[in-house]
């Protein structure tokens, strides 16, 4: 009667099956919901040639900074990177592919991508260098380009608390692409602040369903801030 | 005299009306929110997820779990809500947000802005632009009338890469507030003591100027 517990003790048995030249997604927006102790995993385990979906590209020397440190990722997927240095340097080298999306064509071919729809079509960037070679239609006279879905090998997700079924609750702003994320991977792991029994968290409140959840890992986060900003 | 950014922000403020929910983007368009008079209730917009952006906090207050769009500490008003970033882009898509504000490089006389993109210097991304200025039909663009090196920001057709077509109908420089139509730049208001042959010289695209062109009332 374990069918449902999906904790696991540690890191390889969290990311068991994560090859070289897999696709994986990251939750977070800049360092805020990001999956510190996961993303360290993979940095220690030398796997490579990823590609990588994920909003920002964190910064040098932590989170998906550290995976730039080693050349772990061929190609980037994400719709603002201005906050790694280290980024620009490959970007700008062409040693890494980056793919620019718009941010809310990108969180919604993620959730395309986890609810089963291919593509879809939006008005973002009709007109512009992203709506190069994509299908445009119009629908009641204003133009709109398709946009295909994004599915991933691997979801690395931070959750504020989680169940050891994989019923989630984010916290704040942390919650970000973590959700839709967790909705579009073959294996979503989960990287959790606190691991309570099953009943202890309200169903009324859970924001990632257990059903999209496939393993769980308590998490230690540093939670460092990009922008101290503070008023008088 | 033209605006400081803070009389730009101070300007476009008075756009706002009481029960409004408005995204404010990342420069200029975030000093708004100190302008918004006490008399009306706004909900500011953040595109990571949070709907009820308050004030930045106090030492003792700052949360790594809260923060804003440009990824700066920040607080929630009473009544806030948090949100996933699909949930918060149909906010936005969907025509749901009252006002967008947000900064550009050029706009032209069509309406289309860029604001992301210069070839040859390093391309960070677009953000959440793209969707803000296709989903918003209340959309401000708050920007210097010209560059550093005095050549206008107000273009026949812009040259940089864009983030959209025809989507912008209101301006708010350090010059003048100017309105989008008909293939023109219409001149609404001037900054106090700037003169229309000044604002004329400035603006490469076609711009409509009334006979009579109030001054900005600022505080």
């Amino acid at each position: 009667m374990s069918g449902f517990y999906k904790v696991v003790k540690t890191t390889d048995e969290a990311l068991q099956g994560l090859k070289n030249g897999m696709t994986i997604m990251v939750g977070g927006f800049g360092l805020c919901g990001l999956p510190e102790g996961l993303l360290k995993a993979i940095y220690e385990k030398n796997i490579t040639n990823l590609t990588c979906i994920s909003n920002n590209a964190s910064i040098d020397g932590f989170g998906i900074g550290l995976l730039l440190e080693k050349r772990q990722i061929k190609k980037m997927i994400s719709s603002y990177v201005g906050e790694n240095h280290l980024f620009e340097e490959l970007a700008l080298s062409g040693e890494m592919e980056v793919q620019l999306t718009p941010q809310g064509t990108l969180a919604e071919k993620i959730r395309a991508g986890g609810a089963g729809i291919p593509g879809f079509y939006t008005a973002t960037g009709y007109g512009t260098p992203v709506a190069e070679g994509k299908e445009v239609k119009t629908f009641k006279g204003r133009p709109y380009i398709l946009e295909e879905a994004l599915t991933a090998d691997f979801a690395l997700i931070k959750a504020w608390k989680a169940d050891t079924m994989g019923n989630l609750i984010y916290r704040k702003t942390t919650m970000n692409f973590n959700p839709i994320m967790a909705t579009a991977a073959k294996y979503t792991i989960v990287e959790a602040e606190e691991i309570v029994e099953p009943g202890e968290l309200d169903p009324n409140h859970i924001h990632t369903p257990s059903i999209y959840v496939h393993r769980i890992i308590q998490g230690k986060f540093e939670k460092r801030i990009e922008q101290r900003t503070v008023s008088q | 005299m033209p605006l400081t950014r803070e009389q730009i922000a101070e300007r476009i403020a008075q756009e706002i009306k009481d029960g409004y929910y408005v995204n404010l983007g990342i420069g200029i368009p975030t000093l708004v929110a100190n302008y918004i008079p006490s008399n009306i209730q706004v909900m500011l917009q953040s595109e990571n997820g949070l709907l009820g952006m308050g004030p930045f906090p106090k030492e003792a207050d700052i949360d790594p779990d809260l923060i804003n769009a440009g990824k700066q500490t920040i607080t929630a008003v009473k009544g806030a809500c948090y949100f996933n970033s699909a949930d918060s882009f149909a906010m936005i898509r969907g025509g749901h947000i009252d006002l967008t504000v947000l900064g550009a490089f050029e706009v032209d006389q069509e309406g289309s802005i860029a604001s992301w993109m210069v070839p040859g210097k390093m391309v960070k991304g677009m953000g959440g632009a793209m969707d803000l200025v296709a989903g918003a039909n209340n959309i401000i663009v708050a920007m210097a009338h010209a560059n550093k090196e005095g050549e206008s920001k107000l273009l026949p057709k812009c040259i940089l890469p864009l983030t959209g077509v025809h989507c912008i109908k209101k301006i708010v420089t350090d010059y003048a507030v100017l309105e989008i139509r008909d293939h023109a730049f219409h001149l609404v208001e001037r900054a106090p003591g700037v003169t229309v042959e000044e604002i004329q010289r400035l603006t490469a695209g076609k711009l409509v100027i009334p006979n009579h062109v109030p001054e900005m009332k600022l505080g």
